[in-house]
């Protein structure tokens, strides 16, 4: 990952449970890309997997982007909106990448109905490889924000106190662009919130 | 300015851009965002239309009366559409005429994995392929004018890698373009056998000219290498990573097929590649103008969506192994358990599939969010195979059943039928469920159909459809009236409940496929994601009174779970506070939580 001179160079694999924002984390990080004057490239999933499925989002942002996919191995960034879902996403990640995740726990259908086991304790179980991980209640953050829709704004203010250098008026300019007027406020704290966040590694 | 645009956005901008008049469309993933967008922009006309085929005739008509035209949608879509488009290829057009229309390589929201570019081969009309969201708008502004100056309509092939991602674009303005002058002419437009036979043979000649042109959709990047690859849409950006160094012939135009090029940059290489997704089309016609040593699918599959990793593995195999992905100490990927899709909290159709599986009736079903019907813990649906296909399957299952039955054999082993349902959507119905329930009153069938009528187009992201009384534009408009509609094509027995009102729905069920003629049960309650629906605060369980009988559970709701006590508990971020578990309860556990968390 590097910002030198803003040129970022930086592969995040967003995922989380359908119906939960993650559309809205990537057109907010590729906003922040174009301002920043690089290439950028989204893929997103849209269709049957909203429906309360896993759900996927890659941003790539570099000086000259092909692919819109993220393959395994190559994120520096995962960003997870469900617990179990950062674990998922972890062959994505590069060795010495970050793990930024919502320790929110929402049980598939499976778990529920007994054919299949939820593990206990994911994020402490996710610490000790050769990679770093930033876990918080991010729904918690945001619901004493004013609203747990915000979660998904919780977690981008996290990794934007990851990614140094960048100045904060391009991520809060990026953030009006993305959020309703009416919604700017609660969105501002959420990611304030989640911004203090940032950096400090051993945040269960 | 530059705008990061899904390749969908940009196609309707380039649209706009190149002054489209008339845009008529039925939603289907991974194409629904064209039509969206068009319809937030000013001075086109967009519609939904009922289905494909009516769509494409409503394009059809705008371009012969002189109008720029488009009609948009996903690969099984042009199974629908594909009537009007082999003839609309002999007539030709007045005004330019663009077919949108996105494959889904790897079905990630699709019943198959079809590949529309034999459809353009068949009906001999020109494709073209961007690979990237700012060639998604110049190809679609570019494709009205090659349709006027060949007289052809244009197929603008997508993919949902391209037509899903997002990557800046430079926009522009509208430029308005004055809709051409009509003029009258049976020999062109009048397809009967005599005129269409000589339209047959302006065809052929416009494929060979059109080749001609394919040539100029060609881009050649790093010529001269010993390894040479021909692809087009998403693999280019796929090989432009993983074969850095190679000499690659990407081609825009699909069909005709540039031969000329093709040819010349065969001879140019050592060793020939093709990189496309899906059946070989190109590779085949590379064989064809007799090019033998070609290789594509020797390496890469057919099946599915290709992408970098797969095409390194597949051409370099243990020589360049993947990127070495994190390890962790404790958990591996594997340990994840699967999280399938499910119907939502509140989901109405919850109400009609636990009604159907505890009733044990064998289903047939349709394109929507209900096929997760056919998902755990319900698994009350037997079949789906295509849009509205749930109401000719069930009236053909019940007639093998008579016949059977009438020649005295009774059910075959095991078959054990207690009775058949077809359930399908409000949009899908009016797709192409109408004319199967004709056919069951006009053939004397029996059959009951249940109109899962959530009062909007769900799966593909709420459209508006003729059954909810607002235009794409939200403007009011005349809603069709289902239970108006199901009587007038001589359906008697009609009903509407509440499938959120399980003793009244488990009734109407049972009564409905005793009935011995053909019967309608309209299921209507809206989606719980609708704007207007807020049942208020979640529920809870009092877990006193919660005697962990499990029943709550069997509702498949992803807000029900069990503590390790066995005793039910409620996610209350997300319930939605339907209250359709409450009557579950024998025991009065469950019920609206007040302020402060208690129940009522």
């Amino acid at each position: 990952m590097s910002t030198e001179g803003y040129g970022l160079e930086l592969n995040i694999l967003i995922i989380g449970v359908g119906g939960q924002g993650t559309l809205l984390s990537s057109r907010f990080l590729g906003d922040v890309a174009l301002r920043l004057g690089r290439d950028v490239k989204v893929s997103e999933v849209h269709g049957m997997s909203q429906r309360g499925g896993s759900v996927e989002t890659c941003v790539r942002i570099g000086e000259n982007i092909a692919s819109p996919i993220i393959d395994r191995g190559m994120a520096d960034v995962v960003l997870s909106f469900e617990s179990v879902e950062a674990l998922r996403a972890l062959d994505y990640l590069k060795p010495g990448g970050t793990v930024i995740m919502n320790t929110q726990e929402i049980l598939p259908m499976p778990v529920i109905s007994g054919t299949a086991v939820y593990p206990e304790n994911v994020p402490e179980r996710l610490k000790g490889g050769n990679y770093n991980v930033i876990s918080l209640d991010a729904l918690g953050i945001a619901e004493s924000c004013g609203s747990p829709k915000c979660v998904n704004v919780v977690l981008l203010g996290v990794l934007s106190g990851t990614i140094p250098g960048i100045p904060e008026e391009v991520w809060l300019e990026s953030l009006k662009n993305v959020v309703p007027a009416k919604l700017l406020d609660v969105n501002l704290r959420a990611f304030e919130a989640g911004r203090k966040q940032g950096g400090n590694e051993t945040k269960v | 300015m530059k705008e990061l645009l899904l390749g969908n956005e940009a196609v309707a901008r380039g649209a706009w851009e190149a002054g489209v008049h008339v845009v008529s469309s039925y939603p289907g993933t991974p194409s629904t965002e064209i039509t969206e967008t068009l319809s937030k922009l000013s001075s086109v006309y967009c519609e939904w239309s009922p289905n494909e085929k009516v769509s494409a005739e409503v394009a059809i008509g705008a371009a012969i009366g002189g109008g720029r035209a488009m009609c948009c949608m996903k690969h099984v879509g042009l199974n629908v559409a594909a009537d009007p488009l082999f003839t609309a290829s002999y007539a030709g057009v007045n005004g330019g005429l663009v077919f949108a229309v996105a494959d889904d390589p790897g079905l990630f929201s699709s019943q198959n994995d079809q590949d529309s570019r034999f459809y353009a081969l068949s009906a001999h009309v020109p494709m073209i392929e961007p690979s990237d969201s700012t060639e998604c708008f110049e190809f679609t502004k570019k494709a009205f004018e090659l349709s006027e100056k060949y007289d052809t309509p244009v197929i603008l092939r997508l993919t949902t890698r391209v037509s899903h991602s997002r990557s800046p674009v430079e926009v522009g303005e509208r430029k308005a373009v004055p809709k051409k002058p009509y003029v009258k002419d049976i020999q062109k437009y009048v397809m009967m056998p005599g005129m269409a036979k000589k339209r047959q043979a302006i065809v052929k000649e416009r494929d060979r000219i059109m080749s001609e042109e394919a040539d100029k959709w060609i881009k050649l990047d790093n010529p001269g290498r010993k390894l040479g690859i021909i692809t087009s849409g998403i693999c280019y950006q796929y090989v432009r990573e993983v074969f850095p160094d190679a000499s690659v012939l990407k081609l825009g135009m699909i069909y005709p097929l540039p031969e000329k090029a093709i040819k010349e940059f065969a001879a140019s290489v050592e060793e020939l590649l093709v990189v496309e997704e899906l059946e070989p089309y190109i590779e085949d016609f590379v064989r064809q103008i007799g090019i033998p040593y070609v290789e594509g699918k020797k390496y890469f599959t057919p099946l599915g969506e290709l992408g970098t990793e797969k095409i390194r593995q597949a051409y370099y195999g243990a020589k360049t192994p993947a990127a070495a992905p994190a390890e962790s100490s404790g958990l591996t990927v594997s340990d994840a358990p699967m999280r399938p899709p499910t119907l939502c909290p509140g989901c109405p159709h919850r109400g009609v599939f636990y009604t159907l599986s505890q009733l044990k009736l064998r289903v047939t079903g349709d394109i929507g969010c209900y096929t997760l019907g056919a998902a755990a813990p319900y698994k009350s649906m037997d079949a789906c195979i295509c849009m509205g296909a749930s109401i000719g399957m069930s009236h053909g299952m019940e007639k093998a059943e008579a016949v059977a039955a009438s020649e005295a054999l009774g059910d075959a082993e095991g078959d054990n039928i207690r009775g058949t349902v077809a359930v399908i959507g409000d949009s899908t119905f009016v797709h192409s469920g109408i004319t199967g329930l004709v056919n069951i009153v006009y053939n004397k069938g029996a059959s009951t159909v249940i109109i899962l009528d959530n009062s909007i187009t769900g799966m593909t992201g709420h459209q508006q459809n003729p059954t909810t009384g607002k235009t794409i534009r939200m403007e009011d408009t005349y809603p069709i009236d289902l239970t108006q509609l199901c009587k007038a094509v001589g359906v008697r027995r009609v009903r509407v409940e509440d499938p959120f009102d399980l003793k009244g729905f488990r009734a109407a069920v049972l009564e409905e496929i005793e009935a011995g003629e053909p019967s309608v049960i309209i299921a209507r309650r809206p989606c719980a994601l609708l704007k207007g629906v807020n049942y208020g605060r979640p529920v809870t369980v009092d877990a006193d009174k919660c005697r962990r009988c499990g029943a709550c559970m069997r509702l498949g709701c992803p807000a029900i779970l069990k503590t390790d006590a066995g005793v039910a508990k409620i996610d209350r971020s997300l319930c939605v506070g339907c209250e359709f578990c409450v009557q579950m309860c024998r025991f009065g556990a469950i019920g609206k939580e007040q302020e402060g968390g208690c129940v009522k």
